[in-house]
Formats: structure tokens, C-alpha cells, sequence
């Protein structure tokens, strides 16, 4: 299944986003609807992804992540901005174009519950991708072929396929979560977005379900933008992290050197504020506690986004927006603190 | 902190033998099944446990908020100055709840009233527990708002809940909840809706203001980080009993159940970097309803024999101190005096 892995170093990268923008409007009055303003949920973002790599994004409610996973899977047309994948631009493509596309852009959900069709059997939701495609003929597949794969897919998750006929309703959080992770591998995708995938999930059952994710991609060479608030769930699964506040990447970086060096004071606070079940570290750890609450995000901002809770803040930090820079090798950042204006 | 225990003064709430259940069309569900607790004057102590593992139960338990039907106290004891709340009449409990024990919870736009400005419910509180007067309930409302960080608090005050954000809106709920110098606080995943470091902000005002007016807390969580940041002694819970109770230390660093030791390996660590696999328990927690009485834990234990199967283990008390107590037959020849 590593077929993708041997890609030449000229080919362009599984996955480049480029200063991603998505605004809602915010609209008023009653007979004439006008547009009195936006809320910026992803507001100039830049990333790539290689073939085969987790990407981490964290941050905290409201800063855009899933948002911007959204724009990623054109679920959200971007208001400025581009995704390319494989170089190809996905908001340019028409209808068919994209549907073919898409078949590499698959996605997993927070929340088990609401994203399984409670009237589908386990067996149907995870044909149903193969179904679609093989309809549109997009894929060659017979009947029975859609069949043996779906019992495929449920042993590889951890699903016994005698619970092909069951509902939902029948399975436990984890169990769903599998079903939704089965989906989501039906037709071989070469990125898979991930938002919050365990955040609904006890401890116990987490752990699992991280496991297997990193099985599944360590196996099939499967790309993943893992998305969570969890920074020790990022740690554990991601090799890079992009770390946002207010629709904007504060910090991107190696996992290694973004939890052992962060750079940005966002980034300190984040980690700083984690908190680890161990009690002796827990008292002796200095914690940065940041002042008040994450700003609304519908203001259109002219210094650098995390100036109001920024505990190092700068003249320069309130009139001049930092962009993300490269300090080190692998280590880009947002932060006067670290580089100059452009 | 450390354990403000003293041995003159014995516990000031004494939670014991507490069992509720709940009675469903599938049949019983044994959500708290013989809970015993004590809570020391100061100190905080955690209860822990995942989901449907009953640590909530036994906090709406204690306060007598359970909705009956379906739910029942079956029997228990919940002694708080020597008197059995668990048989208070109504207007004697009413005047415990909110004033000598309160609460907070995990959504706090579910415990205020969204109709009502702020000042009106903090000031009933105030008014009816401490018999303020309308001007000095209002002084003493905007001076607990200044306490718990909430900038201009005379101006806040006559707002309504949907003007605060999550984090602020959870501080108006401390602040109500410690404005009668409580002697003990119940905190049910008072931070499990917010962002990281706004829970941050949150568990260093509770443990500042408890500190300062010497209440005691229940910290209700699932979040082991959690749990070793604000505990001086550890409940963990799992299928409707506390399985392991001891130090935080004895938790954390030498805990005996295997339930204990699994649950703290799942956790992933910012502060370790990835190495192997994560561990995790193997399968889900049993489903309560008709629970027999055997260790509900053992279709998970790798260290699982013949006995967990027929019986429920007693508490056999283990270590030093004999303050680590552990529902598991692993300790039947090296732990001390079994008590049931």
C-alpha cells in the first residue's frame, strides 16, 4: 500500500494550502440585507503535507481549525486563498472534477453520534462511499467485491463483521468511531482529516482508537490533519504541529521541537497550562496563566492577533502584523519576539 | 496544600455505604452501589472516574438531587455535622444546599437562569442564607465578582448570563457558590467545557478562594491531570464503587488496582515524548444494569483469576500508612483487615 511514498522529490506535495481565508458574513436589517461586517474564522493560513505525515493542528475553541479542515474538503467554498492537491487546485474544479478528487480527501468526526445515519446499517455506511463512486462509475467494482470489502474494513478496525446488520444505536462511542474510521478508509484516500476523532471518547477507549489511527496510517501510508485541542493527544500521534489562535498559525513545527522549545508565547502558555497527571510535577511547574478571553474574531485586526493576551507584548506587536517565519530549520513562527517585520 | 487532616476533628463530611439506583425499562442500574468517603475540614479530594462510572450520581446523591422516579436512594448514610442528610426534612436540607455545601457544575449556562441578570441570582443567594438586605447583598454580589476576576464588577452585575463568555460565566458561578463561606464545595467538571487555559485560570481561582475561606472540595473529574494538579486524596471510581481510595501520591506513583494503573497509562503526556504504542485497556466499561456481584473490572484485568469472577473483592487496606484502601483480590494475602 506504500505505493505513494516513492514519489520524486520535484513532485509537488500531497497537500499545500495557501493563505486560506474563510469568512462568514455577519448580515442585518430585514427587507434590504446588507453585509455589516465578518467573521473571520480562518484568516490568511499556509500549510503543506507531505505524503504519509500527520500534520497536528491545535488550538483552542473558535481558532479555526476545523474551519479550516472544512475549506481543505471544499465542504466551505474559501473566500480567498487556495488548496492545492497533488498541485491541483480543488476550488477551481468543477463538479465531477472534484468529486474524483475527493475521493482522497476522506473525513472522520468528533462526534460518533451525530455523524452516523441512525437509520443505516454499520454495513451500509461504510459501503455507501463505494456505492457512490461505483455509481458514477468512478470506480469498478461488483456487488460482491463491495461486500468483501466492507467485512475487510470492519476486521482491520477492530469490528467483528457479524455486526454488519447492527444500527448505531447498537455500537458503543468507540465502536462508532471505528465505523466512522472504516468509512473513511473505504476508498483508499491518500489524506484523511481528522477533527477531534477522540475528544468524545473516555480515556480508556481513546487510547485505543489513537492506536489504531496510527496503525492504519503507519500501514497504508495514509496522510493525516489530525485536528484536536488535546496537545498530549498531538504529541502522541502528530510528527509536525501547527499551533492557531484566532484563524491564524501562531507556531509550525517539528512535534520534537515544538513541545521542547516552543517559540511563540501562545504556544508557552498552551503547553504551560496542560495539565499532567503527576502530582509533584503538577505542584513544582510554573504555569503562565494568560489574562482574559480569546477576542471575537468578526474585528478586522491590524497588529499581531494574541496582542491583548500576549504576556510579552511589544510596541511594534500592536501596529504591525507578524507573518509566519522560518527561525530555524523546520520551525517556522509568528512572533516579533523571534523575527523582524518583512 | 498537603492534608489539613487533624486527629482531634473528625471528618466534617462522612459519606458512607451510599447506593443509588436508577429503575429503567431494561432494569436496574446500580449507578452508585456502597460509596464510603470522607471529606477532612480544608482539604480537597478528587473522584474520578470515566463516564457512567457514577461519580456524578454520588454528588446529586449527597445534595438529594436525585429526580425520583426513576432514581432512589436506596440506602447510605451522608453524615455532615454528625447529622444524616439523607434524612433532613426538605426545608432544613434547602438550608444546607447553596450555604453550607454548594456546587458547581460542568455547564454553568445550565445552572443560571438565562431570563435573570445576574445581580437578581447572586443576591437571592445572598439574601436568603445570610439575610442581607437588598443594599448590602449588593455590595457584598459586586465585591464577589471583583474576587473572582471579573473586571467592573458593578457594571457585569446587571447583566445577563448570554453577555458573559464560558470562563466568565464559570466565575459567576464560584462566585455565587463560595458567597456564604461554604464548608465544603462540590465541583463537578467545572472545567471540563472550557479551552486549556482558561481552565487554568479556573482551577487556580478555586483553589485560591478555598484556600482563603477554608472549604473544603469535592472535585468531581475525569481528567487525571486535572485530579494531581488541585487533589490531596484520590477516589477513583469505576461501575458505580470507588475500587481504589488513597494519597495522591499513592495514586499517581504506586497505584494498586489495576483499573488505577491502566487508566493513568492511557493518559497521553505532553511531557513525554512518543514512545511505542500507547497503552490501553483492553474493552469497554460492563453495562450496570443488573450488575452481578463479582469484579465488573475483571473481563478487562490481565491479571484477572478464578475468584474476580464469583465475588466482589473487599477493601483490603494497603501500604504504610494504611491509608490506601483497594477493592481488588490481588490483595487478599499482603493486604491488611479486610473491612466490608
Amino acid at each position: 500500500m506504500n505505493a505513494f511514498s516513492s514519489a520524486s522529490p520535484s513532485s509537488p506535495p500531497l497537500l499545500e494550502v495557501r493563505d486560506l481565508k474563510l469568512h462568514f458574513p455577519v448580515e442585518s436589517g430585514i427587507v434590504f440585507r446588507r453585509r455589516v461586517g465578518a467573521v473571520r474564522a480562518v484568516d490568511g493560513v499556509s500549510f503543506s503535507m507531505d505524503r504519509g505525515e500527520t500534520l497536528g493542528l491545535v488550538g483552542e475553541s473558535g481558532c479555526g481549525k476545523s474551519t479550516t479542515a472544512r475549506a481543505v474538503a471544499q465542504l466551505l467554498p474559501p473566500t480567498a486563498g487556495d488548496v492545492l492537491l497533488e498541485g491541483a487546485s480543488l476550488p477551481s474544479m468543477g463538479r465531477d472534477e472534484l468529486l474524483r478528487a475527493r475521493r482522497n480527501i476522506q473525513l472522520i468526526f468528533q462526534d460518533p453520534y451525530a455523524s452516523l445515519d441512525p437509520r443505516m446499517t454499520a454495513g451500509n455506511i461504510i459501503a455507501e462511499p463505494l456505492i457512490i463512486y461505483r455509481n458514477r462509475g468512478i470506480i469498478e467494482l461488483e456487488k460482491r467485491d463491495i461486500n468483501r470489502r466492507v467485512e475487510e474494513l470492519m476486521e482491520r478496525v477492530g469490528l467483528s463483521r457479524h455486526f454488519r446488520n447492527r444500527y448505531p444505536h447498537e455500537f458503543s462511542g468507540g465502536q462508532r468511531q471505528r465505523i466512522g474510521i472504516a468509512r473513511a478508509l473505504a476508498l483508499g484516500p491518500r489524506l484523511i482529516l481528522a477533527d477531534e476523532p477522540v475528544s468524545a471518547l473516555d480515556v480508556s477507549i481513546q487510547a485505543q482508537i489513537l492506536n489504531l489511527l496510527s496503525d492504519l496510517q503507519r500501514e497504508m501510508g495514509i496522510a493525516f490533519l489530525f485536528i484536536a485541542h488535546d496537545l498530549a493527544v498531538i504529541e502522541y500521534i502528530a510528527s509536525r504541529v501547527a499551533v492557531m489562535y484566532l484563524g491564524r498559525i501562531v507556531e509550525l513545527a517539528d512535534s520534537a521541537a515544538l513541545y521542547s522549545r516552543p517559540l511563540h508565547p501562545y504556544t508557552q502558555a498552551l503547553l504551560s497550562a496542560a495539565p499532567i497527571p503527576d502530582p509533584d510535577l503538577e505542584r513544582s511547574r510554573r504555569r503562565i496563566i494568560l489574562s482574559g478571553d480569546v477576542p471575537s474574531p468578526d474585528l478586522e485586526r491590524h497588529g499581531c492577533y494574541f496582542y491583548d493576551r500576549c504576556p510579552k507584548r511589544m510596541d511594534i506587536c500592536k501596529t504591525r502584523i507578524p507573518e509566519l517565519t522560518e527561525v530555524a530549520q523546520r520551525h517556522q513562527v509568528a512572533c516579533f519576539l523571534h523575527h523582524d517585520p518583512l | 496544600m498537603g492534608t489539613h487532616r487533624s486527629s482531634d476533628e473528625g471528618p466534617i463530611l462522612d459519606v458512607r455505604d451510599l447506593t443509588t439506583y436508577f429503575n429503567t425499562d431494561e432494569g436496574i442500574v446500580k449507578a452508585v452501589d456502597g460509596v464510603s468517603f470522607s471529606l477532612y475540614r480544608g482539604e480537597t479530594i478528587a473522584i474520578v472516574g470515566e463516564s457512567g462510572s457514577g461519580k456524578s450520581v454520588t454528588n446529586l446523591s449527597i445534595m438529594r438531587l436525585i429526580p425520583s422516579p426513576p432514581g432512589r436512594i436506596m440506602k447510605g448514610q451522608v453524615l455532615f455535622e454528625g447529622r444524616d442528610l439523607l434524612n433532613l426534612p426538605p426545608g432544613q436540607m434547602r438550608r444546607i444546599r447553596g450555604n453550607r455545601i454548594s456546587m458547581i457544575f460542568q455547564d454553568p449556562m445550565t445552572s443560571l437562569n438565562p431570563f435573570l441578570r445576574i445581580s437578581v441570582q447572586l443576591i437571592e443567594t445572598l439574601r436568603l442564607h445570610q439575610g442581607l438586605n437588598r443594599h448590602e447583598a449588593r455590595k457584598k454580589a459586586a465585591r464577589m465578582l471583583g474576587e473572582v476576576g471579573i473586571p467592573s464588577p458593578e457594571r457585569r452585575l446587571d447583566e445577563f448570563p448570554h453577555q458573559f463568555s464560558g470562563g466568565m460565566r464559570q466565575r459567576v458561578m464560584i462566585a455565587m457558590a463560595l458567597s456564604c463561606n461554604p464548608d465544603i464545595l462540590i465541583a463537578d467538571e467545572p472545567t471540563t467545557a472550557l479551552d486549556v487555559t482558561i481552565q487554568a485560570q479556573i482551577l487556580e481561582l478555586i483553589q485560591e478562594l478555598t484556600k482563603r475561606i477554608d472549604t473544603a472540595v469535592v472535585m468531581i473529574t475525569h481528567d487525571l491531570g486535572v485530579v494531581a494538579a488541585m487533589s490531596d486524596r484520590v477516589n477513583v471510581m469505576y461501575a458505580g464503587r470507588i475500587v481504589e481510595t488513597g494519597g495522591s501520591e499513592d495514586i499517581f506513583y504506586r497505584s494498586r488496582h489495576p483499573y488505577t494503573s491502566g487508566l493513568i497509562r492511557s493518559v497521553p503526556r505532553v511531557d513525554r515524548s512518543r514512545s511505542g504504542p500507547l497503552y490501553s485497556i483492553p474493552g469497554r466499561p460492563p453495562n450496570l444494569i443488573e450488575l452481578p456481584d463479582l469484579c465488573p473490572f475483571h473481563p478487562r484485568c490481565e491479571q484477572a483469576m478464578e475468584i474476580c469472577r464469583h465475588r466482589y473483592p473487599p477493601a483490603y487496606s494497603v501500604g504504610g500508612s494504611g491509608s490506601v484502601r483497594v477493592n481488588c483480590w490481588l490483595y487478599r494475602e499482603t493486604g491488611a483487615g479486610a473491612e466490608k
